[in-house]
């Protein structure tokens, strides 16, 4: 059996791991279209700061690891022939598959301002992107970062530690919009304008200038901010354009899967940043673009690429953390809520602490976090487990730090 | 024969001996905050719960990590985190699902369980019985194990 694997992110390489696992005797084929070894994204902020080096950001360590089972193949694909079974790539070369699968991940969108295709404008996505980024940034040099997202605040924690002036523009009314709630996004902003950061939210870029010294970066409301590097950390968008012949259906711009991550063509699975998968808490098919997910996600289209139908996938809950500045967010699931569920939170403005869970009956069904640290997994196992909490959602809606022992209460019977 | 923590909480007095011993070995001072096993205390049922890393089987935490920064011990089957190749990006925090990795904001990794390097100084300083170390196969592994069933996600395919 030929498997072709389009991607070497995490998604790509756990997937060419699991099936030689499952499936010794197969011939596995990775094509990814980075120069590098197959790295992490994740641990581009790390490198910013000189916290490790490029090799840190190796997804495997063993620089021998691709080349013996999984032959890892430089090229860009460029177009899939699915009644043929092949895969084009860019330079002309052809891959026979009986399995493919689409790990290609995704890419920053950049926003539709004048002037953002200059020179000192730059995404936080790559290897590369870190080089360039690294060249510029010095302690006290100016860096504006377009968007407050998830990825955006990633990098915010990178920039200000090396000690860049930093102006932070958002187009939402808070920071990551979609990972914190009102209280949480806000107290965020707080905290990262006591520590320096000017933090612009409800603000748009409008337009960014271009000198020979500085670029002069046009903001909503009559501001302007000079600024050495501008950084746009402004969405992402899945790698599907070179699928267009396939006739493989697309939903939210990635892969349309079902529960065995196959796509609406035989043979062609999807896993990652690059699939629409089953969402754990909605019960829909969303796009979660994080880390675990696209790990999941390869273990699970593996498995289903050696045998169809091995593996039901129970579908991702939705999980971030992230460092600011020293402070830690957490979110998990429905943090939101559900209509009709009760909800409980616990603030603690002046120490920046806070939590918030959400319910639906007596099961827990999301939470956000702010300044928690210890056990914060536990809030994964309760989501997960759909323990049915009984009395001890009664004790959590009265004080909700109370997460490990409404765990231990509902599984050990403590 | 692998041997794991075999937690009895019936035995626990709640005397902290245990997260006394863990910090001490492994942080170098007597400070039940910087604790990898920790006593849960439900006061109203008047029962204390021991409570750390079991080394599960599916090693959530392991393939969050996005560096390889958490590797198996083949001799003791303990999940241990290589601190040199930590970046402290929080992941396995989130991704375990029994709550028992924990960030170190002091040193910026995370931290868990290591069964002590296959001499767990809980078990040696539980007065109680309450923390043995014994054979894997008579621990009450059987509960975390039917709980993994139910949220497994992952591929166990033959
Ligand atoms: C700076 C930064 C910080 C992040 N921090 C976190 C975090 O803290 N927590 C978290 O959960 N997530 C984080 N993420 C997101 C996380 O990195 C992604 O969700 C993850 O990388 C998705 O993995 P993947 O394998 O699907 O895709 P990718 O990692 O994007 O890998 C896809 C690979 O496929 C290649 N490719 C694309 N198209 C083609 C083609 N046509 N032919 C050949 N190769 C192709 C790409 O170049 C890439 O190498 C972060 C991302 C960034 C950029």
């Amino acid at each position: 059996m030929t498997y072709v694997i389009v991607g070497a992110g995490p998604a790509g390489v756990v997937a060419a791991e699991t099936i030689c696992k499952l499936d010794p005797d197969g011939q596995v084929v990775m094509v990814g279209d980075e120069p590098d070894p197959p790295y992490s994204r994740m641990a581009i902020p790390y490198l910013l700061i000189n916290n490790i080096d490029e090799q840190g950001t190796y997804l495997r360590k063993d620089a021998e690891h691709f080349g013996k089972a999984i032959r890892h193949v430089h090229g860009f694909a460029s177009s899939v022939d699915a009644e043929a079974k092949t895969l084009h790539l860019a330079d002309g070369r052809k891959i026979d598959y009986e399995a493919l699968l689409v790990a290609t991940g995704s890419k920053p969108i950049l926003p539709p301002v004048p002037g953002i295709d200059g020179e000192r404008v730059t995404t936080c996505w790559t290897l590369e992107d870190a080089r360039k980024i690294t060249a510029t940034l010095k302690p006290g040099a100016s860096v504006v970062l377009i968007g407050a997202g998830f990825i955006g605040c990633i990098i915010l924690e990178a920039l200000v530690s090396s000690g860049a002036n930093l102006a932070v523009v958002e187009m939402g009314d808070r920071m990551v919009p979609r990972m914190l709630n009102e209280t949480s996004g806000e107290l965020l902003k707080k905290w990262c304008q006591e520590k320096g950061v000017n933090v612009m939210t409800s603000a748009q870029v409008e337009s960014i200038e271009h000198h020979p010294d500085k670029a002069v970066v046009k903001i909503s409301g009559d501001r302007h901010v000079d600024a050495e590097l501008v950084i746009s950390a402004a969405g992402v968008r899945a790698n599907a354009d070179f699928l267009e012949g396939a006739a493989v259906e697309l939903k939210n711009g990635a892969v349309a899967v079902d529960r065995h991550m196959c796509s609406s063509v035989p043979g062609i699975y999807a896993a990652g940043d690059a699939a629409c998968g089953l969402d754990f808490s909605t019960g829909d098919y969303s796009v979660q673009a994080v880390q675990p997910t696209a790990v999941e996600h390869g273990r699970i289209a593996a498995a289903n690429m050696v045998k169809h139908g091995s593996v039901l996938h129970q579908g991702c809950i939705n999980m971030n953390v992230l460092d600011t500045i020293g402070l830690i967010s957490v979110s998990y699931g429905q943090w939101q809520g559900v209509e009709g569920g009760d909800r409980t939170s616990l603030l603690d403005r002046d120490r920046f602490r806070y939590i918030n869970l959400q319910f639906d009956e007596d099961t827990l069904i999301g939470a956000n976090t702010l300044g928690v640290t210890q056990h914060i997994g536990i809030l994964r196992g309760l989501i997960q487990g759909q323990f049915k909490l009984g009395k001890w959602k009664q004790r959590l809606m009265q004080n909700p730090m109370l997460i490990m022992e409404a765990y231990l209460a509902a599984t050990q019977g403590a | 024969m692998l041997r794991s923590l075999n937690i009895n909480p019936d035995k626990c007095t709640g005397c902290l001996q245990c997260e006394m011993a863990c910090s001490f070995e492994n942080e170098g001072v007597f400070n039940p905050a910087k604790s990898r096993i920790k006593i849960f205390t439900f006061h109203e049922e008047g029962r204390f719960v021991p409570y750390t890393c079991t080394q599960c089987d599916e090693a959530w935490c392991l393939h969050a990590c996005p560096v390889e920064a958490i590797k198996m011990n083949r001799e003791t089957g303990a999940m241990e985190v290589l601190d040199s190749v930590c970046v402290g990006c929080k992941v396995c925090t989130i991704a375990c699902p029994f709550g028992t990795v924990n960030y170190n904001q002091t040193t910026g990794k995370v931290i868990k369980c290591d069964l002590c390097g296959g001499d767990p100084q809980c078990a040696a300083a539980c007065p109680t019985e309450a923390i043995t170390y014994v054979d894997a196969d008579a621990t009450g592994l059987e509960k975390m194990r039917a709980w993994a069933s139910k949220t497994d996600n992952q591929a166990h395919a033959n």
